[in-house]
């Protein structure tokens, strides 16, 4: 893997995906002209995030007019950006698709769908069903949409199937300014985790995340590249728009899995056994929490 | 027990967010103006002053809307406030039409008991409300609203009065953090030293008309609200019983206050229930 990575921390417009596909072309421009070879957009870049009803209406098919002259623009870098795909059945995910040389090389139906505090995709979308990594030219990557990169299973599903690199595209409110941190502790938590995602699968990770206001819910940006000695390598600034460049290579995924051989000794054998006997025995899946707390703690 | 402090606020990241909040909130919708009650508080000094960084003194104009019993100090430090901002401060005078409201409304002008004292409150709220969204029209600037977290969940304020807004930058900050917020950004010391008052009469004060201080109720909502303690959790941290079930009721009692009318379903799709759209729909 040698290539320059663009991640395009870009600022969609609510519901217009017209418009913003017009910003893809000019993102893509920008790109070019830097000599990206991949270049990364957020979550649900051509529509927006907070969509509610407009879910339904802002859906397209893959094969929307519109959807294949962005494809088209991959033939001479990967491109991988957010919408809301609508299947043949009527089902609305919250897909990233990844274009390569003109065409669609793999979607990724986002699993992990938050539905809790200000989120409410468990209301709108279907759960995509795998984590698959592409085999793209420019070499293997797995995509992670936001929520999916908190469950440690998903990156570690990806590591398995040998990703050089964890590409994050996100669209993260920003919460928490009653700390004393130097940071809003959203992006503290970001911070960490995509850290420790490059730790634990000594892999690349990419995330990029969104700017912009949403009904007075600011997504901060920050977008950062990290290597995979949990390094991060470049970060963009916070509320605004910025594309951030970073050359990626194999060579620090080498080292790193020389130093500490975590996949040679990653036991997926072991991890098999014990789903098994969990997931054929409902009643330890139940042993395992399901009774009424204890107590209710006061909590930090 | 010590009950806990009220919640820390950074400072900085605080104010880069709100600044990017109305400057990109008013571009959406293609308005470079702002308009909004300086009432010699604050939290609307706050307001101003963040107003000023997210648009240039030159596109804000702060309105001061005294009443004949207004404290004149109130002015004084409107006119401080606006002169540290540098920004155009218009008075308007609501005694006329506040009293003609008053006039109208039978035993309303000589009722002083704390219901009537109430009503002539509210009306008064209900003109500024009036002469901001007059001034808004004839401006083309946005409404900036200068309620906080504490006065939204206490339901301490009016509705359609100074709960009318068209952006709230300081919505989710507590009085507390608004002070801290207020310090960091230069606002006048005589306003941030002086307490809390809603001015509708000689010696108001909000500390002595709740009962409590803002930085006890500051930090029994932030564990509660945005921390989520449960009851017991709180009367462990420190809170007496009777303060913990008292804010509470308040809470719950002015609900209607924060949220909008209730609509009678009848379709399929009703506004605000089930035809849901965020307002920065295609903005």
């Amino acid at each position: 893997m040698d290539c320059l990575a663009a991640l395009c921390q870009m600022r969609p417009a609510l519901g217009d995906l017209d418009r913003n596909l017009e910003a893809h072309f000019e993102w893509l421009d920008r790109a070019a002209g830097a000599g990206a070879g991949l270049v990364l957009f957020p979550e649900l870049s051509l529509t927006g995030y907070f969509l509610r009803d407009l879910t339904q209406e802002i859906a397209v098919g893959l094969d929307d007019p519109r959807v294949r002259r962005l494809v088209a623009r991959s033939k001479e870098r990967s491109i991988v950006f957010g919408l809301v795909e609508e299947s043949r059945d009527h089902r609305y995910y919250n897909s990233a698709v990844f274009a390569e040389d003109g065409e669609i090389k793999h979607v990724h139906r986002k699993v992990h769908l938050p539905d809790y505090g200000i989120f409410e995709e468990g209301r709108y979308f279907a759960s995509g069903d795998r984590f698959e990594v592409v085999d793209s030219k420019l070499g293997r990557f797995g995509i992670l949409v936001c929520e999916d990169a908190w469950h440690l299973s998903a990156g570690w599903l990806h590591f398995l199937d040998g990703a050089d690199a964890l590409l994050v595209p996100c669209a993260s409110p920003a919460r928490g300014v009653d700390t004393d941190g130097p940071e809003l502790s959203s992006e503290t938590a970001w911070r960490t985790l995509t850290a420790a995602l490059a730790l634990f699968f000594q892999s690349w990770v990419l995330h990029c995340n969104r700017v912009g206001f949403e009904d007075g819910a600011m997504y901060w940006g920050a977008s950062s590249v990290v290597t995979p000695f949990g390094q991060r390598a470049a970060e963009a600034a916070g509320e605004h728009e910025e594309l951030l460049l970073h050359r990626l290579s194999s060579d620090p995924t080498r080292r790193a899995r020389m130093f500490t051989p975590l996949r040679r000794d990653a036991r997926p054998d072991l991890v098999r056994r014990h789903l098994a006997r969990l997931l054929e025995d409902p009643d330890a899946l139940k042993a395992a929490g399901d009774e009424a707390p204890a107590s209710r703690p006061a909590q930090d | 027990m010590a009950a806990p402090p009220p919640p820390g606020c950074n400072v900085e990241l605080a104010a880069r967010v709100l600044t990017a909040f109305l400057r990109q909130e008013t571009a959406k919708f293609g308005i470079e103006r702002a308009v909004l009650g300086l009432s010699g508080g604050v939290d609307s000094a706050l307001v101003l002053e963040l107003a000023v960084r997210a648009l240039g003194p030159e596109k804000v104009l702060a309105v001061a809307m005294p009443y004949r019993s207004s404290s004149p100090l109130s002015l004084e430090l409107a006119q401080a406030s606006a002169e540290h901002a540098g920004v155009r401060l218009e008075v308007v005078e609501v005694t006329a039409m506040a009293d003609a409201f008053i006039a109208a409304a039978p035993g309303l002008a000589g009722d002083d008991s704390a219901a009537g004292r109430l009503r002539k409150g509210n009306l008064m709220a209900r003109c500024r409300m009036i002469v901001l969204y007059d001034r808004s029209a004839a401006e083309g600037g946005l409404v900036f609203g200068t309620s906080n977290k504490t006065e939204l969940l206490l339901g301490y304020g009016t509705i359609h009065g100074d709960m009318a807004s068209a952006i709230n930058p300081i919505g989710d900050l507590y009085k507390s953090q608004v002070v801290a917020l207020s310090r960091h950004l230069g606002v006048p010391q005589a306003i941030i030293d002086r307490p809390p008052s809603a001015d509708l009469w000689e010696g108001q004060t909000d500390e002595q008309e709740l009962g409590f201080s803002y930085d006890e109720v500051d930090a029994l909502l932030h564990l509660q609200v945005d921390r989520r303690y449960p009851r017991e959790a709180l009367l462990e941290a420190g809170f007496p019983a009777a303060f913990v079930d008292r804010v509470a009721r308040m809470v719950r009692a002015s609900q209607y206050k924060r949220r909008p009318p209730v609509i009678a379903k009848l379709a399929n799709r009703t506004v605000n229930l089930d035809y849901r759209y965020a307002r920065d729909w295609g903005v």
